[in-house]
């Protein structure tokens, strides 16, 4: 039955289509990640479609899953006002319009007049093998013949989570650190006294009994952390 | 392959085109916001990833699936950047308008 696939595809098509539209038009930022989360799974539906059922539930584990889910978390911790950013939203309606439809024409120009060449059914790099599953197929080619670009892919990753969390990182200064070079500067002659003491007279009545020491680098009074929090919270009120 | 066999490559083609020119309309429309620019930018890679798995099933060449996921990673690590300096950005200035972006005007 032919017209199953067809009937599932024009749904799917359509959902995925309008839910893309809702992204890029919908008022409330939340909304907008909703719509994303609903696109990405009628497109995982149209992957499965198509037989690509692996990247099928990739699309749906690593976007909706997390990319999605980031997009979310964003949008709730920035305190945005978000009226103010759509305050342009007719002004760039026209040209916005007018660049889709450009982009769009041209596009379909492109498929019009195009065709496959008689040779690329001998052009494969990796025809697909009959008789296993997607899955199979596919982890037979990425850990065989792009096994060094698959571990390109994991390094790009391990970048990105670095970047991302050097990038976020904020030292709160909350708790008490180990300043190292306070340790190693501190000078005997500050902290450590010789004291005459008598005969007979206790430490306590020379009045020494606890010498008065300054907490090294306390800390709030650490001048590059003071610094960077002097930066961040006047930075707002400058503009 | 057989559902792709039964629909047609153009009509992926047509729904991938489509979902690219949403996408480059979002970045147009929504110039002031930052976040739905990502959005759209994850769209556009949506409508690629599409095109290049209707390719795959259609020629019966799995390379186009490999590639697909190496796009989808790539994606998923240019969002995560991303979202970092939009966070380190809003947090140093207390907001995320592009206009606002001129810090290395001169």
């Amino acid at each position: 039955m032919a017209i199953f696939p067809t009937i599932c595809f024009y749904v799917f098509s359509v959902l995925l289509l309008a839910s893309a539209a809702m992204v890029v038009s919908a008022r409330n930022p939340v909304h907008s990640v909703l719509f994303l989360i609903v696109a990405f799974f009628n497109a995982a539906a149209l992957f499965l479609i198509a037989g690509a059922e692996f990247l099928a539930l990739i699309l749906v584990i690593v976007y909706v899953g997390a990319v999605a889910v980031l997009f979310l978390f964003v949008v709730m911790m920035l305190d945005v006002d978000f009226t103010q950013l759509r305050s342009g939203f007719q002004r760039y309606l026209p040209v916005g319009t007018a660049i889709g439809v450009l982009l769009l024409a041209e596009l379909v120009f492109v498929m019009a007049g195009w065709q496959f060449h008689p040779s690329v059914p001998r052009l494969r790099f990796a025809p697909a093998t009959t008789g296993v599953t997607n899955t199979v197929a596919l982890g037979r080619l990425i850990y065989t013949d792009y096994i060094l670009l698959f571990q390109a892919a994991g390094l790009v990753l391990l970048v990105a989570m670095i970047g991302a969390i050097v990038l976020t990182l904020r030292d709160r200064r909350r708790s008490r650190h180990q300043l190292i070079r306070m340790q190693t500067a501190r000078d005997p002659k500050e902290t450590l006294e010789l004291v005459e003491a008598g005969l007979g007279v206790g430490v306590k009545t020379l009045g020494i009994y606890r010498p008065e020491v300054t907490e090294p680098g306390g800390i709030d009074d650490d001048p590059l952390a003071a610094g960077q929090e002097a930066g961040v919270h006047h930075a707002p009120e400058a503009h | 392959m057989a559902g792709l066999q039964q629909v047609g490559l153009g009509h992926y083609l047509v729904v991938s085109a489509i979902l690219l020119v949403l996408g480059v309309f979002g970045i147009f429309l929504n110039r002031k916001n930052v976040i739905i620019i990502l959005m759209s930018i994850e769209l556009i890679l949506l409508s690629v990833n599409l095109n290049l798995v209707a390719f795959s099933a259609s020629l019966g060449d799995m390379v186009g699936q490999v590639f697909a996921m190496f796009v989808l990673t790539v994606a998923a690590a240019e969002a995560s950047i991303g979202l970092a300096i939009l966070v380190v950005y809003f947090r140093n200035r207390g907001s995320i308008q592009v206009e606002d972006v001129n810090l290395m005007k001169g």
